[in-house]
């Protein structure tokens, strides 16, 4: 077992190394001057060559990538070129809406997912079953962004129960904070529960067939014991793996939700910090969105090893 | 009295093509103690039979007729019914124990689980009674292993936590589907004379399935063989095997592999495959591979006949058939 | 008895309710954009203010946006951008991708570690995320766009691939054509390849729905196709900020979106069911 989790964590330490490595190239290329976005085009060269050096942008390639990462060891992200502020003040803020927001609609699908999918596979086959599937496939459909855009207009624009946009901060207490992250979560929620939903379904079933659910069931075991008895635990493990996913994927891929609702999390954070150039912000907070992929995935292994005895002893 | 009499059970499939006939108009009598082989090819209905016995088919069957166990019809009984018979009453081991028992639990909470639901035990009694069960169908260091996962296990040992299992609630009647077929040859017997045993002392009746004449016949009273979802023969052992009958008996008698015979001997073999359920012929099942098979064969149902008080066999051509036991009938 | 096989391949497609819906939501789309190409019911390019926010009618079935431009034949042109889009970034997934996979598979040793750690990687990037660094290293705009979505789909179909050629070299007729000598790219293009095929045809089908909602995404945030090329997701984009005054302008162009994911997610499905019954029973 030890093996196996030093091994992950290598892994896990060798991928955040290279992803550091791809943000900063990718930074590099990344067509741009950030003294010139910064000033703007009117600016006079010498302006402009004072402001790089300031910045520290004169400095070779390498010289830079090593001061961030023994900057990053120290647990100093530096400041954003364009706001002047300390990195990690922008990140702060951003953190603060976009984490309770995956949380809300991580609860809210996976509440979402196993009801549906638990309940279709019971009903395997019957009306209910497909027509939940039918639902199910129509919600993988549609683009989260434009369900956020109906929900605003039927929810804040027609009976004006929740706001349509915006954060009014947490200092604005826990009711006002909720409201207004409540229908960005729904919206990123339908179309992941429908897809959690499918798979919740369709691991069920598989696992129904095993031989020791037909043990289960011999030993006098009711269906629903059996099922939360003995099918259950066994069919959360491919579940377990699209929950990662998806969670990994509620922190980053906000972005366009984000957008709908006007709301400052890490997804507006980045892409308005690459639009300014500010690649030091975006340097900080994309490693730290690869951290939060691979930790979550980390973090998954190990609640595999706990559900499913055999991976503590089969050194994968 | 008769503890398990089942009249003219029916199983059907409902198939992608067509209702299949698992098993057709199967009779069977079990007395307490008794014991029972039902053999046969894969496909001949032996498993749907043991499966009908548990009230485990799959959701796609429909049954006919009547399984009487102490004279309450187990078919007409509701699901809630049935879950206090299984496992309590009725036991059944299965073929493949390396996939038979849950992966994520271990063996102790497995061989507990039928001891809480059905005898009530607290946890302590049942964690005894389950290390008593362990030790008794012989693993070593029950009280260790006890707390393993059922992959730490040999096929072997997982075989014997299935029959701990099983015995668990002291049912009346094991159903051993196919016990030994997965297991090394060496186990096979171990096993076997563990199911012989425990079902002695116990005073349970043992239905015992198997592809294999020389496991029924060492560890049977009585004998059923199955063809294309019906009984072709049946009656006690003994006299089953001192005088093979049905052309599919004496088949399947042939086609074992005999000590001796070394490389230049070659293995008999029953021509043909077994029938489709989908489509079985309007008469005997077995005309299509029998040597013996005429017009009337496939048109209509053969004829029960006894051959003595505890032998029937169903065939139109019982002469030729028993003619036939002094030759070889499948070269 | 080729005539029966396609028989009964084309009593397989109608039986499945999935690839007739599918299928027919698709077909529907193609006809869409190929009409769109040569007739459409009104302007898409010409700026009409006089006609700004038409209320349906029969000269604008669907009315007009606040440009005057009429919103049917905009989602129809629409249709083809998502159609392209969906082709050029699932082929390059799938060349790139497949043949990483087909030769990771035969190689085996670092050939196939380098490749799968190098997806492995990809994949710690959340996937709307590279898009957009990609589109900002290479400008916005469509054709950048479908690169990106392009791009990640290649460690998509290479994963895909690799682990499904692995079951097949591990086949018995593989063994024995490679006991016959024959070399590994023979083998992968007569074996291996024609055998994975089906399960290649139904992601390639899912990837498409997934390219035509990440294409829409890239638009909605402006870096995907620019004005005046009509495209679902930008359309979406411009109604945004009307949502207020006119929601229908923001109803529409979601729906088109969502009843072609839906037709693709449909026909992926019942092309599952078709070419691969023993999944499909699974199911």
């Amino acid at each position: 077992m030890s093996v196996f989790f030093a091994k992950r964590f290598l892994t896990l330490l060798a991928t955040l190394v290279g992803a550091s490595v791809v943000i900063f190239t990718v930074m590099e290329i990344l067509p741009g001057d950030p003294a010139l976005v910064i000033l703007g085009v009117d600016a006079s060269e010498d302006a402009i060559q004072a402001l790089t050096k300031e910045l520290g942008l004169d400095k070779s390639a390498v010289e830079r990538y090593f001061g961030w990462i023994f900057g990053l060891l120290q647990g100093e992200l530096g400041n954003s070129y364009a706001y002047k502020v300390p990195v990690w003040e922008l990140v702060e803020g951003a953190l603060k809406i976009t984490v309770p927001l995956a949380i809300m609609s991580m609860i809210l699908s996976v509440t979402l997912a196993l009801v549906i999918g638990l309940y279709a596979a019971a009903n395997h086959n019957k009306t209910s079953d497909i027509t939940l599937m039918g639902f199910s496939q129509l919600g993988i459909s549609v683009p989260n962004f434009w369900l956020a855009v109906l929900l605003i207009i039927f929810f804040a624009v027609n009976l004006r129960w929740l706001p349509p946009g915006g954060f009014p901060g947490w200092e604005a207490g826990f009711w006002a904070c909720f409201k207004a992250l409540l229908l960005p979560a729904i919206a990123l929620a339908t179309v992941q529960g429908a897809i959690l939903a499918r798979i919740t379904r369709s691991s069920v079933l598989e696992v129904y067939r095993e031989d020791y659910v037909r043990t289960a069931r011999a030993k006098g075991l009711s269906r629903r014991a059996t099922l939360w008895l003995h099918v259950l635990r066994n069919a959360m493990i491919p579940v377990l793996t699209v929950m990662g996913l998806q969670f990994a994927n509620l922190l980053a891929g906000t972005v366009v939700i984000e957008n709908v609702f006007h709301l400052p999390g890490l997804g507006s954070t980045v892409l308005k910090a690459i639009n300014n150039r500010d690649t030091i912000v975006v340097e900080n907070v994309v490693l730290m969105l690869a951290g939060m992929v691979v930790v979550t995935n980390f973090v998954v292994d190990l609640l595999y090893a706990v559900i499913d005895p055999r991976l503590k002893a089969h050194d994968l | 009295m008769t503890l398990l009499t089942v009249n003219n059970l029916n199983v059907n499939l409902q198939t992608a093509s067509g209702p299949a006939r698992a098993v057709r108009d199967l009779n069977l009598t079990l007395e307490k103690g008794q014991t029972l082989g039902i053999v046969g090819e894969s496909g001949c209905g032996k498993s749907m039979t043991a499966l009908a016995l548990m009230g485990l088919l799959p959701e796609n069957a429909t049954t006919e007729g009547s399984i009487l166990l102490n004279g309450e019809n187990l078919l007409e009984k509701s699901e809630r019914e049935l879950c206090t018979i299984r496992g309590n009453r009725m036991a059944m081991i299965f073929q493949e124990p390396m996939t038979s028992l849950n992966p994520v639990h271990t063996v102790g909470r497995q061989v507990m689980e039928p001891l809480r639901l059905h005898k009530r035990l607290s946890k302590a009694e049942a964690f005894e009674q389950a290390i008593r069960l362990l030790d008794r169908v012989g693993i070593p260091n029950p009280e260790e292993r006890i707390y393993n996962y059922p992959h730490q296990l040999s096929g072997g040992q997982r075989q014997r936590v299935m029959i701990a299992l099983a015995l668990s609630c002291s049912p009346d009647i094991l159903i051993a589907d196919e016990p030994t077929t997965a297991l090394d040859v060496t186990i096979q017997d171990q096993i076997l004379e563990l199911i012989q045993t425990l079902v002695a002392e116990e005073g349970m009746s043992l239905v015992l399935i198997s592809h294999d004449l020389g496991v029924i016949a060492e560890n049977t009273e009585k004998v059923v063989v199955m063809y294309g979802g019906t009984v072709v023969e049946s009656g006690s052992t003994e006299q089953i095997f001192s005088q093979l009958t049905h052309p599919y008996t004496q088949g399947l008698f042939a086609a074992m592999p005999k000590l001796g015979l070394g490389r230049k001997g070659r293995l008999t073999t029953i021509p043909g495959t077994v029938p489709d359920l989908v489509n079985l012929p309007k008469g005997c099942t077995f005309t299509d591979r029998c040597p013996l098979a005429t017009d009337i064969c496939r048109n209509t149902p053969p004829p029960r006949s006894e051959l003595g008080p505890h032998h029937q066999v169903l065939c139109h051509h019982l002469e030729q058939a028993i003619e036939a036991r002094s030759r070889e009938l499948y070269t | 008895m080729s005539n029966t096989a396609s028989n009964s391949f084309i009593s397989r497609c109608a039986k499945s309710r999935s690839f007739v819906i599918g299928g027919t939501i698709t077909g529907f789309l193609l006809v869409c954009a190929i009409v769109s190409l040569f007739w459409t019911p009104g302007t898409v390019y010409d700026i009409v203010i006089k006609d700004r926010f038409l209320t349906p009618s029969a000269d604008h079935l669907l009315g007009t946006d606040q440009f005057g431009r009429d919103v049917l034949s905009m989602l129809m042109t629409g249709t083809q951008n998502s159609i392209t889009v969906g082709i050029v970034a699932v082929s390059i997934g799938l060349f790139a991708g497949v043949g990483l996979g087909l030769l990771a598979a035969a190689r085996k040793g670092w050939t196939e570690e380098l490749i799968m750690r190098l997806s492995d990687f990809s994949f710690a990037f959340p996937a709307i995320l590279s898009a957009i660094m990609i589109t900002a290293i290479l400008g916005p705009g469509g054709v950048n766009s479908i690169i990106a979505i392009g791009i990640y789909n290649i460690p998509v179909f290479a994963r895909l691939t690799r682990g499904s050629a692995n079951a097949i070299w591990a086949r018995e007729y593989v063994m024995a054509a490679r006991a016959s000598g024959k070399n590994k790219l023979s083998i992968t293009l007569e074996h291996v390849l024609p055998n994975i095929l089906s399960i290649i045809i139904v992601q390639a089908t899912i990837q498409f729905a997934l390219a035509i909602l990440a294409e829409a995404a890239l638009s909605y945030l402006g870096l995907g196709t620019q004005p005046p090329h009509p495209s679902w997701g930008r359309m979406l984009n411009e109604a945004q900020t009307l949502m207020f005054l006119h929601p229908m302008q923001a109803v529409y162009p979601g729906a088109a979106i969502a009843l072609a994911v839906f037709g693709l997610n449909l026909l992926g499905d019942g092309l599952r069911d078709i070419l691969d019954p023993r999944l499909s029973r699974k199911r």
